[in-house]
């Protein structure tokens, strides 16, 4: 084992000792010493995870954020030098984090704050303009076959809980007592230019726009969405589209007639 | 000579090949903005590299408008030039990106390891000093330096513990690599000084023992106080505070050898607003004119040593 995986192992398990062959000048216990290297690793990784998932840590308090992350960070460490995605695993871990448990919503919420931070940081891809799509629009017959290029940042979140609720109640939007967690709800996660939107679906609405962001075409997602809810609005789904600007290039079935937008 | 226009002054070094010797600041995105509305006099702004290794979003739309009006120095958090293991050739191509993008006027990296694996540690970690550390720091600086074609600096580390198979001193190790690959020193005064204290040494012999006629800026930042089980002082370099008077005090000796330098206020965490930041900006800039006027000392003229 090289030195420096020994020093690795040292800092992510503090009940391992120090690393061997360490000094200092004064003789004093190395310990306290090695615990500023410790600390600089752990806390810093912890103080990330707190500025991705802070409603996450509202919702359980500083505390026991902080321990649970602590876990998370010393089992499972970086993998990369940038920072950004560091996450994207939490919310699994939250899911079976065992004194989590009483909070069945805690996963959830998690996962819509990483698709913010993965939204922001998300390429940029200009929408196509509108009068492109209404053209497409105004050809019915290439309708079913239509499939979508759809903006990097966007991602949509189905939960069995009421993910935007407990979201927006910590952004001030909506009184926390008002929410009721167990309900279900789906959100829309895009950047739109700089901005981040956080947007409440209608769940069948929610169903489609996955199913188009799949690259599924048209028909095939209407066929979905009206199976999950019988009054599903194809018009109420295609504005959200255009409204959030979802749509970065379409696709006919066709390829002879590929649109070049 | 009239002075320069404040925007034709940083017009220009924006577009300038060197960091400008003013001191500069480094970029925080909760300062993004007014940093576009009030385009403060600073002569250059420093980021992390590996914080714009994103695919898009205002992180490279801020930085992007601001690189139109500042010089920018790019500072490497993670390449972990003191890692046993080879460097990650993907995360070169991420800075040589980078560098492709926004033409920074510096690269700089640390004497440091930061990974084991492909685990991230997001920690500066110390060496032994010792041949064989020396051969391989350097190996890996040649291989950044032609795979990024251009001079990196180095940056001198804050330390807590040392190493007993160390056979070089920091200085010596220092010293020894930059003559070996060419690389430039970022001497972080800060480093010097939290490393000196935490290891019991003369902090201003230990600056007139780095090779400072090959320092291409200067960084100074604030520490926290600790003690060590033994009750002595231990400083953390906690990038958290103000500059401390004996950092000025060092940076000021330093500034007598080298000249003016471009030379940053390193602020990471507990960020003030940026009016606070701006008069370390002053400071520094205070100290960095009177040295253009008083020739350094490492250069100064026969007759300048003669008494009086």
């Amino acid at each position: 084992m090289s030195a420096q995986a020994r020093f690795t192992d040292a800092l992510l398990d503090p009940a391992l000792p120090c690393p061997e062959g360490l000094m200092t000048w004064n003789g004093s216990d190395l310990a306290l010493r090695f615990a500023v290297y410790r600390n600089n690793v752990v806390v810093s990784l912890v103080d990330a995870l707190a500025d991705t998932f802070p409603v996450t840590r509202e919702l359980v308090g500083d505390e026991f954020f902080r321990a649970m992350a602590q876990v998370f960070v010393r089992t499972y460490p970086p993998r990369s030098r940038v920072l950004a995605g560091f996450g994207r695993d939490f919310p699994d871990f939250v899911e079976t984090f065992p004194p989590a448990a009483p909070l069945p919503y805690l996963a959830d919420v998690a996962r819509l704050e990483m698709l913010r931070v993965q939204a922001y940081h998300a390429a940029d891809v200009p929408p196509l303009v509108p009068a492109a799509i209404a053209g497409m629009l105004a050809e019915p017959r290439q309708l079913p076959a239509l499939r979508i290029g759809c903006h990097p940042s966007a991602a949509i979140l189905r939960s069995s809980h009421a993910v935007f609720s407990l979201w927006a109640a910590h952004q001030g939007r909506v009184c926390l007592s008002a929410v009721n967690p167990a309900l279900p709800e789906t959100v829309l996660v895009v950047r739109v230019g700089l901005d981040v939107q956080t947007i409440q679906l209608r769940p069948a609405v929610g169903l489609f726009i996955a199913h188009m962001m799949r690259g599924t075409n048209l028909a095939t997602a209407v066929d979905a969405a009206s199976a999950d809810d019988s009054g599903f609005d194809l018009g109420e789904a295609l504005a959200m589209l255009l409204r959030w600007q979802l749509i970065t290039a379409l696709h006919t079935g066709d390829h002879a007639h590929e649109h070049p937008y | 000579m009239s002075p320069a226009s404040p925007s034709t002054s940083r017009t220009r070094g924006a577009a300038a090949r060197t960091l400008p010797p003013r001191a500069g600041l480094g970029l925080k995105p909760a300062h993004f903005q007014v940093i576009l509305e009030t385009l403060p006099q600073i002569g250059f702004f420093e980021v992390h590299a590996e914080n714009y290794m994103v695919a898009g979003g205002p992180f490279h739309h801020y930085l992007g408008r601001i690189r139109e009006q500042y010089a920018l120095s790019l500072h490497g958090v993670g390449l972990s030039i003191g890692a046993e293991a080879p460097l990650d050739v993907a995360h070169l191509d991420a800075l040589a990106a980078l560098i492709d993008r926004y033409a920074p006027q510096s690269f700089s990296e640390h004497l440091a390891w930061s990974t084991h694996g492909d685990v991230f540690l997001n920690d500066l970690l110390p060496l032994p000093y010792t041949r064989a550390t020396l051969q391989r720091v350097c190996d890996h600086i040649d291989q950044v330096q032609s795979h990024l074609r251009r001079r990196m600096l180095l940056e001198n580390p804050a330390t807590y513990v040392e190493f007993a198979a160390s056979t070089l001193s920091e200085t010596t190790f220092i010293d020894e690599v930059v003559r070996r690959t060419g690389c430039g020193l970022l001497l972080d005064v800060n480093n010097l000084y939290v490393s000196c204290v935490n290891h019991g040494r003369d902090a201003a012999a230990y600056l007139r023992a780095l090779p400072l006629g090959h320092v291409g800026e200067i960084h100074l930042a604030g520490f926290a106080r600790q003690q060590d089980a033994a009750g002595d002082l231990l400083l953390i370099d906690s990038h958290g505070a103000p500059v401390a008077q004996a950092v000025w005090d060092l940076y000021q000796l330093a500034l007598d050898v080298t000249g003016p330098v471009a030379t940053l206020i390193e602020r990471d965490n507990d960020i003030p607003p940026l009016d606070v930041l701006l008069a370390e900006v002053g400071a520094a800039d205070g100290l960095l004119d009177a040295a253009q006027h008083e020739p350094p000392s490492g250069r100064r003229p026969e007759h300048a040593e003669m008494p009086a």
